[in-house]
């Protein structure tokens, strides 16, 4: 690799790094997975890099009052593999086990993935669907952030050059939520061409609560709401499913690349929604 | 002295032996170009064109000349006195545009040099990179070669509007016979898409010029050190003896390190002028811009038949995306596809029009295969087609019309002569192995319940072994020397140049035997300009039948020469060497080959008329190529929903002559499938309208990774060539030149009750989804 000179700085904690972000125009460096290659290619040339990688306490994983709090710092090897996670939110595990390949599981961090919001990385889909929170500290303060406020664009977040995540907070789901994430992989990168994140549970014959999380079809993840709404009540039968997949790309603008046009991708999004949706099932 | 050689008797060929190579590499201990540092290194960074198609008005480079720790900036006008970027292929009516080392006036493809930066610190040479300024006028440009065909379409050198690079023509029997005779005539436009090579290590050079005898040291990763130093000396105008070129461990090349780039002469041309040692080593990025590609053949295709199957004639037209200039062998790529066109069939009719076509791209040549992939895609897609046209079974279809065992050595219609070969034997064998009219049962009960079942099978023959030297400019001998040194080790020096193939391994296996001695003490050593005897290089599937065959015939003659020293030791006439020992056929007395080498070198009395020592060379020229051949089949899965294609078996079963080493014979193949796999499934170089380079990084090119490749079973059956002594073929190539139309036959037949015919290559679901819509609707 070789970028443009940079100055770097390696805060011990949450403090240090804020307070560096506050006196400097600096981008954070987390595992990598992202920033390294576009400073490879000269396409991000910041003058100053802070680097969280050794802040310990960014890598916990405590659950507290129903919700499980991860840190920003934990690898997507690390909740992919966590009995914790797995049991108490098994879809952020599935998902993560699912992004890029075993180096970039290792060094890739949940909340390096969240900040850089690449419209086709698979961790916003399950974070859609489960209705995420952020929380976003700065010098002297800080603030917590739904998901459906924080991806803003491609690439676009809600944290302001200030502020670094440092922890997302998920729901601890309640028994008879069945859960997948089902992906449509991108062959070159391993992205998503579509991922579709579930969350399903079921009262009597009936659904009771619907979540959906898309990856890759749009400028950024977002919630079917569209789906969500034709499931909930519904009795989840074939047809249903079906039907409510349908919906996955209502009024959504779709992404054409090489590898797949506008057209194919709203189509697999419907195919890879009913998926996701029957397995959760 | 004691002497340390030891005597061995077990044989080695046939063994799979493990590589000798792979300690060094696995634990990152060989020395790769970019691992060499000498002192008062200087780095050299190459600044590339944004545009497909402009003029130079002006560069300037003042403000990188003045960077600090910037040494120098070269522009074209610095190197308009030296050779061109060569070009080693002649045709009748062949264009060659003047291919400068950097840009002059005009810059023709995204990535073209334009000028080197060289600093004392890579990372400044790279800042000073992005500080030269390059006024450029962009003029329209061509992508496509179909388009650049066409009339009023721009013109990539002036002085040739056509855009046509050369033409070609080649025919055999009468095709207008026997099309006059055909009683059906398939067609198909099958396209060979642009790949790019993807050797794991990127290209990359060190210079050193040594001011005090005027020589200069070049390393390299390239296939071919000898001819390099040549070409080299040429550009540079440097005397050819002045000049080392060692090829270190080189990470792969595939064919696309089988040239002379410009920057590995600038690298040499800079060391030269700034007297100090310069590297120079391609980033990734650069790396798919400005090293060759391969493949980029659009092919119009027409086979001629009698109704029961019996094929007559094939007419072929060849257009080959050459890019804006030609490199080493652009323009035999796609001669040698001709050579290959009939496949391993057995009509007598063939005519094929080659044109190759400039367009604003990076050059085209030699890739894995080189030409003969393109040629049995086109003919194996073409039988499936005829035997979807005339509803019978391909392999039916295909053994009908195979050249029958006892027609070898068989003169081909494109005038080649197939040395050896039972095709219906290998094809028989595949299909029993995959155990195929079952598979068509489980076929028909797939299509029943509304899955998308294809089996897939390409068979395919290959030209190989290269060659004889009048098809190649290059000369097609190889060369080895071996000597038995003093304490009784071996060495050889070999002309090949491996990296990758394990000939370190195969070579000690054939000295192992031919010496009777343990493998340990042989050392197989190639790559130095200055230590190496002359020698031609390593592409085509040449290192063992030509290069291992100049190494038992140096043995050979090595042990006359033992057996003459043996003889006086053991003073008698009547002695045999063998197993590391000569013995007195009289007395039973016997010397070991250490004696005798110790003796050869130190004496104290020599044989009468003998030089003192063991060593002999062996130059051997290939009286013919080889011919291996095979059958691969192939069972996939399409999902109609998404049309993903799953790959649930492979079966390779492949001939190439008697094997060496069945280890790395399959590692050859499983290597070589995984790449004609990648070019069916996902890999494709693709430029856009404006002609930049889209797929310029791994995030956006396909190669396979290993969860992506299949489970390959390998099978083989052994037919040995009667080109060389050892009897082998050659392998490297093989799985390649099978794989793409055995994956792509499969998921055509997979969808071949929807009326498809023809897929091009790369398959990805959404071509193949669209193509599920069509048949349901139709």
């Amino acid at each position: 690799m070789i970028p443009q000179e940079f100055n770097y700085s390696r805060p011990g904690t949450v403090q240090e790094a804020v307070d560096l972000l506050a006196d400097h125009d600096a981008k954070v460096l987390a595992g990598g997975m992202s920033l390294i290659p576009l400073m490879k290619l000269r396409l991000s040339a910041p003058e100053h890099v802070v680097d969280l990688g050794r802040i310990p306490d960014l890598s916990r994983i405590t659950e507290n009052e129903g919700s499980l709090h991860l840190g920003a710092l934990l690898t997507h090897h690390q909740v992919a593999t966590s009995a914790l996670v797995q049991e108490k939110c098994p879809l952020i595990a599935e998902t993560a086990a699912h992004i890029g390949d075993a180096q970039v599981r290792n060094m890739g961090t949940l909340g390096g993935s969240a900040a850089h919001a690449d419209p086709a990385a698979d961790y916003p889909a399950a974070l859609c669907a489960l209705e995420a929170k952020v929380r976003l500290v700065r010098k002297d303060s800080e603030r917590v952030v739904d998901i459906g406020d924080f991806f803003v664009d491609a690439l676009t977040t809600a944290v302001e050059p200030e502020e670094i995540i440092t922890e997302l907070i998920l729901p601890v789901e309640e028994a008879g939520t069945g859960v997948s994430y089902q992906k449509l992989r991108q062959p070159a990168s391993g992205f998503a061409i579509v991922g579709v994140a579930a969350r399903i549970r079921r009262d009597g014959g009936r659904i009771a609560m619907a979540r959906v999380g898309v990856t890759g079809l749009a400028a950024s993840a977002y919630r079917a709401a569209g789906v969500e709404a034709l499931l909930e009540g519904s009795e989840g039968s074939q047809a249903d499913v079906a039907g409510a997949s349908a919906a996955v790309d209502e009024g959504i603008e779709a992404i054409s690349d090489l590898h797949a046009s506008s057209d194919y991708r709203r189509h697999v999004a419907r195919v890879y929604t009913a998926r996701a949706i029957l397995a959760a099932l | 002295m004691e002497t340390t050689v030891t005597k061995k008797t077990e044989r080695l060929i046939g063994k799979p032996i493990r590589r000798r190579e792979d300690p060094r590499l696995i634990t990152g201990t060989a020395t790769y170009v970019e691992d060499i540092e000498l002192p008062g290194m200087h780095y050299a960074a190459v600044v590339r064109s944004p545009h497909p198609a402009a003029d130079i008005k002006g560069i300037d480079t003042r403000a990188a000349e003045q960077h600090p720790g910037v040494v120098a900036v070269y522009t074209g006008k610095d190197i308009d006195h030296l050779g061109a970027v060569p070009c080693g292929i002649s045709l009748p009516d062949l264009r060659i545009p003047h291919h400068h080392l950097l840009a002059q006036d005009r810059v023709y493809y995204v990535g073209h040099p334009v000028a080197v930066v060289v600093a004392g610190d890579r990372y400044i040479a790279a800042d000073a990179v992005d500080l030269v300024e390059v006024e450029y006028e962009p003029t329209d440009s061509v992508s496509e070669p179909e388009e650049a065909l066409e009339a009023g379409a721009p013109a990539v050198h002036a002085e040739w509007p056509d855009n046509v690079a050369f033409t070609h023509h080649q025919e055999g029997g009468d095709i207008e016979k026997a099309f006059a005779e055909a009683d059906v005539i398939v067609k198909e436009r099958i396209v060979s898409q642009r790949l790019a090579p993807s050797a794991m290590e990127p290209r990359g050079t060190v210079a050193s010029w040594n001011s005090g005898d005027e020589t200069l040291t070049v390393y390299s990763s390239t296939q071919i050190p000898h001819i390099l130093r040549t070409l080299m000396a040429g550009v540079l105008g440097l005397p050819e003896h002045k000049l080392r070129v060692i090829a270190p461990e080189v990470g792969g090349g595939f064919g696309s390190k089988c040239e002379l780039y410009p920057e590995e002469a600038l690298t040499a041309f800079i060391a030269m002028k700034i007297g100090k040692p310069v590297k120079w080593v391609l980033t990734r990025r650069d790396e798919f811009l400005a090293t060759i590609h391969g493949r980029g053949h659009i092919d119009y295709y027409e086979l001629a038949a009698k109704k029961d199957g019996t094929m007559l004639g094939l007419r072929v037209k060849i257009i080959q995306d050459v890019g804006s200039f030609h490199m080493l062998l652009t323009p035999a790529m796609p001669t040698l596809s001709v050579l290959m066109l009939p496949g391993l069939y057995r009509f007598k009719n063939v005519h094929a029009d080659v044109v190759g076509v400039f367009t604003h791209r990076m050059a085209t040549d030699l890739y894995r295969g080189a030409g003969r992939p393109e040629a049995t895609h086109g003919i194996e897609r073409m039988v499936e087609v005829l035997a979807a046209e005339l509803k019978m079974d391909p392999v039916e279809l295909r053994i009908k019309n195979f050249v029958p065992p006892s027609d070898f050595p068989y003169d081909t219609p494109m005038g080649v002569s197939y040395d050896s070969g039972n095709y219906k034997a290998i094809l028989e064998k595949a299909v029993e192995t995959v155990g195929y009219s079952q598979l068509r049962q489980e076929q028909q009960e797939a299509r029943r319940q509304g899955r998308l079942m294809g089996i897939g099978i390409a068979t395919y023959g290959e030209i190989c072994a290269f060659g004889p030297s009048p098809a190649l400019p290059t000369g097609g001998w190889e060369s080895a020397t071996v000597k038995i040194e003093p304490s009784g080790q071996v060495t050889v020096m070999t002309g090949v140049s491996p990296h990758g193939q394990g000939s370190q391994t195969t070579f000690s296996q054939i000295a192992a035997d031919e010496l009777g001695v343990d493998i340990d003490d042989i050392v197989v050593t190639h790559g130095d300009t200055s230590t190496v005897q002359h020698g031609v290089g390593t592409f085509g599937s040449r290192n063992t039948a030509v290069g291992g065959t100049a190494l038992v015939l140096a043995i050979r003659e090595l042990k006359e020469k033992i057996e003459t020293y043996g003889a006086m030791l053991l003073e008698s006439d009547d002695v045999t060497y063998g197993a590391g020992v000569c013995t007195c056929n009289k007395t039973g007395k016997t010397v070991t080959l250490g004696e005798i080498a110790m003796t050869s070198w130190t004496g104290p009395t020599y044989p009468a008329n003998t030089q003192p020592g063991l060593v002999a060379t062996n130059y051997w020229e290939p009286p013919n190529f080889a011919f291996p051949f095979g059958a691969h089949i192939v069972v996939s899965e399409v999902d109609p929903d998404t049309g993903e294609v799953a790959i649930s078996r492979y079966l390779a079963v492949d001939d190439c002559g008697k094997v060496i080493n069945p280890l790395l014979v399959d590692g050859q193949v499983h290597g070589g499938v995984a790449q004609g796999l990648g070019q069916a499934l996902y890999e494709q170089v693709v430029y856009d309208d404006t002609g930049q380079l889209v797929t310029g990084e791994y995030m956006d090119y396909a190669l396979p990774k290993a969860a992506m490749v299949p489970t390959i079973e390998t099978d083989r059956t052994e037919t040995p060539s009667p080109v060389n002594p050892l009897g082998v073929k050659g392998v490297g190539e093989a799985g390649t030149i099978a794989a793409s139309p055995a994956v792509v036959n499969s998921v055509v037949d997979a969808l071949s009750h929807l009326g498809v015919r023809h897929i091009d290559m790369p398959l990805t679901p959404e071509k193949i989804w669209k193509l599920v819509q069509q048949g349901g609707s139709a």
